[in-house]
């Protein structure tokens, strides 16, 4: 029972903050804060699959880095509001919304038949330690290609954001 | 009882709600938050089938998604900023040299 009123509560948080960031066209301060709700949201039906070391990344990277990194950047470009204006292109918006509802009914349609219900698992399922024993082991290399990325996208971010190129 | 296929449902309608904003929106800023919203629902889906099948492999799929998306987000704004020095405006519409 505990786990239905979690599920629902929390997966209506994401939809409506997600919903929050598309339509908000007023001020993009109020899409990022949205964004952070639904990441939040999300974190919690990470940690409800037993993926506690995801929903905790989530958290940390997702709506502590991303997301301020967004706000960082919103705020440094000193917005006005006139700025935002002119995004009325009535066609596109309405063919769109057509489109994607065709497509979400659709596949609601398609996966709501699907039948699997939860295999037992043993307690440190999604722990740290059980994460990390894989990531560790199997996916070595996928790690340390990781942190390569990691590290042409500083240069990268250096490089584009520097105010004159030499 | 919560099944598998909730969280799938969710994971849809919140993927489609990022392609939504990809399409009806023109800022900038808002269509990288979108493209967000998309990665998060495609962790979601995988969380849910690392689950489905008591295996951690969908997980660490999650963690490298995490890690693309920070570096992503990184490279995004930088150009997002050199953009709006450039064209002095957040409308994708008005970066069109390339288009026909």
């Amino acid at each position: 029972m505990t786990e239905q009123v979690l599920f629902y509560v929390f997966s209506f948080a994401a939809l409506l903050s997600a919903g929050g960031v598309v339509l908000n066209v007023r001020n993009t301060v109020y899409a990022a804060l949205c964004l952070v709700v639904s990441m939040l949201s999300l974190a919690v039906l990470f940690i409800m699959l037993s993926a506690e070391f995801i929903g905790v990344i989530q958290v940390m990277v997702y709506a502590g880095a991303i997301v301020v990194l967004f706000l960082f950047v919103i705020m440094l470009l000193n917005l006005k509001s006139e700025d935002m204006g002119a995004e009325s292109q009535p066609l596109l918006k309405l063919v769109g919304t057509l489109l994607i509802l065709v497509v979400s009914v659709k596949l609601v349609a398609l996966l709501s038949g699907t039948r699997k219900s939860w295999p037992e698992l043993d307690s440190e399922f999604g722990t740290v330690k059980a994460v990390g024993g894989v990531l560790y082991t199997d996916y070595l290399l996928a790690f340390e290609i990781a942190g390569v990325l990691l590290l042409a996208g500083l240069v990268a971010a250096v490089v584009i954001g520097k105010q004159r190129i030499d | 009882m919560i099944e598998p296929w909730h969280y799938q449902v969710v994971s849809a309608v919140l993927f489609m709600i990022g392609v939504l904003g990809v399409l009806i929106r023109r800022n900038v800023i808002v269509m990288a938050m979108c493209i967000e919203l998309m990665l998060n629902a495609a962790n979601l889906s995988l969380v849910t089938f690392s689950r489905m099948w008591g295996n951690h492999d969908g997980q660490i799929f999650v963690f490298m998604v995490i890690v693309v998306a920070a570096v992503e987000v990184a490279v995004g704004l930088a150009i997002i900023i050199r953009l709006i020095a450039n064209r002095d405006s957040l409308n994708i519409e008005d970066t069109n040299l390339l288009k026909w």
